[in-house]
């Protein structure tokens, strides 16, 4: 720790101290320009939106076109196969746009020297946050937006008509959304570098994707392994969506045997407040003395 | 005086210095890479920091540029503790840090002008363009600059703010010496509107060109601190008179070599091989370092 002496001869000038609200008013235009600089730099990011943008509608597309003689449904109410998995490709999205597309992003930041320059201008954290969770919700509207056309247009998906399915959807995009760009970026402080960020965060988000019902149908999965993924926040994002898209005689086939909207607004806004508090207790612009 | 400054606070620590460095120190474990090292630098000065590699040059300014915490010791830049300074502190500042390998998907104007909205008083995008030479590449994605090219959107993005105080950390490495007589003329004009700057390099050419004064830091500790042209103190500067007698080679240090050669001339034969030679910033630098580590080994034989 450094030890402080008063200094006789350089007193500290008197800063300016704006008010709480100019501040604030501050942070929140910042944060603004700087959704903007993201999003501009993502979609120049030739891997990113692959990776993450167009993963889950070229990942719909495979599982519609392979199975495409398939049945998901029952003889009185068939189900194509991309119906079956849009609710799936949808939760996958948020994962991706949010918790894989950040950890990986702010520990290339981290390791690349990005960050060390911030630390050293007057740029508040709160603005970097809001540039970046703004840029994974404004490509994951644009990505689901794309999945939802791709499902309907493309492979003659029937969505749903009635204003509360999308209310639901809307919440439940908003939440996971946010959840999972918070939870990115506590993430985002476990690779030790930025070459080894995606070898961590990606197996992490295959294994959650694999359990969570995105890949897999959930109902398929042992009772163990349901009730382990049920600790997890992309299961409850994924059985949200599929109380959106879903028929309603899936129902019976959930955990409970209920769509459990209220154990989806729970659990994710658990895992939302973990990880604000994570990221505020471990993120540091850079590691002082490492 | 630049506008939107709070006037107060400038008159009032007019005559403040701009860095002040007391007995600062930094170890990691039993290794102390900055052992009690003291300067101050005054408004408007530029203060070049010397030294071999690993000497503690850049622990000492990341101290000062609040990266990195000081084990003992006093600091203080614009009259504000580095390790304490918030927002306000670090807008009245400039830093161009030694090395960056950021993605750079953005083009050059599209950066400064982002970067220009983090501080209260930027100066033009168009202006730091075109003072650091990158007029033509104005509108090309950062990675597709050249190394030198790039260098030069770190030190724009170090004076978009319009700083007091100006951090550059080893600027020009990597500049071709065009590149490097352009970046001396930005540091020029940035000196003559009262900019104050703590320079590190590995040019004494630059820090000769740049420099009001200068430390030299070795293991370190500071060596010699001073004005560009007292580096070494005046012994370091007693012209040499060199020349051949008789196949041994003479080497007199005299403050008279006219007078000098004049008596060497006395029987008439043209002495060989006779140079008067001045000796540069580097050669006095070169035994600044030299005299501090044979001292070194003194010390450790004991």
């Amino acid at each position: 720790m450094s030890t402080t002496t008063s200094t006789p001869t350089a007193a500290p000038g008197p800063i300016a101290k704006s008010s709480v609200g100019s501040r604030l008013g501050r942070n929140l235009t910042l944060g603004f320009s700087r959704i903007k600089y993201e999003v501009r730099a993502y979609f120049r990011q030739g891997d990113s939106v692959f990776f993450t943008f167009l993963f889950p509608v070229v990942m719909l597309t495979i599982f519609a076109v392979a199975f495409s003689e398939q049945n998901f449904g029952t003889e009185e109410e068939p189900l194509t196969a991309a119906a079956f998995y849009l609710p799936g490709m949808l939760a996958a999205g948020l994962l991706l746009s949010g918790l894989q597309n950040m950890a990986i992003d702010i520990a290339m930041e981290r390791s690349d020297g990005t960050l060390k320059r911030f630390a050293g201008t007057p740029l508040p954290v709160m603005s970097y946050f809001i540039g970046k969770i703004g840029q994974v919700f404004v490509t994951g509207v644009l990505q689901a937006t794309l999945v939802l056309v791709v499902a309907g247009v493309a492979f003659g998906v029937e969505l749903p008509s009635e204003p509360s399915k999308w209310l639901t959807f809307a919440w439940v995009f908003v939440l996971g959304v946010t959840t999972s760009a918070v939870l990115g970026i506590a993430l985002s402080a476990l690779p030790r570098s930025g070459k080894s960020a995606t070898a961590v965060v990606i197996p992490i988000a295959l294994v959650l994707q694999f359990i969570s019902g995105v890949y897999l149908g959930f109902s398929m999965l042992p009772t163990w392994l349901q009730n382990f993924a049920s600790v997890f926040p992309l299961k409850w994002m994924a059985q949200g969506m599929r109380e959106v898209f879903l028929p309603a005689s899936f129902e019976v086939l959930e955990q409970s045997e209920s769509w459990n909207l209220p154990g989806v607004a729970i659990a994710t806004g658990l895992w939302l407040v973990l990880g604000l508090i994570v990221t505020r207790l471990t993120f540091r612009w850079i590691r002082k003395d490492s | 005086m630049r506008a939107g400054q709070t006037g107060d606070d400038r008159s009032m620590n007019n005559t403040a210095p701009v860095v002040h460095v007391e007995d600062l120190g930094k170890t990691y474990g039993s290794f102390a890479a900055v052992d009690s090292v003291s300067f101050e630098i005054q408004r408007g000065e530029t203060f070049a920091l010397l030294g071999p590699n690993g000497a503690g040059k850049s622990t000492t300014i990341e101290i000062l540029e609040g990266y990195r915490d000081r084990t003992s010791g006093h600091a203080s830049v614009l009259g504000v503790d580095p390790g304490k300074g918030g927002l306000d502190w670090k807008a009245r500042l400039g830093i161009v840090l030694q090395s960056t390998g950021e993605s750079g998907n953005v083009t050059v104007r599209e950066q400064l002008t982002h970067f220009a909205g983090y501080y209260p008083n930027p100066r033009k995008v168009d202006e730091v363009i075109g003072a650091v030479g990158l007029d033509e590449e104005a509108s090309t994605l950062i990675r597709k600059l050249s190394g030198g090219q790039r260098r030069r959107v770190d030190v724009a993005l170090g004076i978009i703010g319009n700083p007091e105080m100006l951090f550059l950390d080893e600027p020009t490495t990597g500049f071709d010496p065009e590149a490097r007589q352009q970046f001396w003329q930005l540091i020029r004009s940035l000196k003559s509107d009262g900019t104050t700057i703590l320079l590190t390099t590995h040019y004494l050419d630059e820090a000769a060109q740049l420099g009001d004064r200068a430390g030299v830091i070795a293991g370190g500790t500071m060596i010699d601190i001073g004005a560009i042209d007292e580096l070494g103190g005046a012994e370091a500067r007693v012209p040499i008179v060199r020349w051949r007698d008789g196949g041994v080679r003479r080497e007199v240090r005299t403050h008279t070599p006219g007078a000098l050669v004049a008596s060497l001339m006395v029987d008439g034969a043209e002495p060989a091989g006779l140079e008067i030679i001045r000796p540069s910033l580097e050669d006095i630098y070169l035994q600044l370092v030299a005299d501090h580590a044979t001292a070194r080994e003194v010390e450790n034989a004991r």
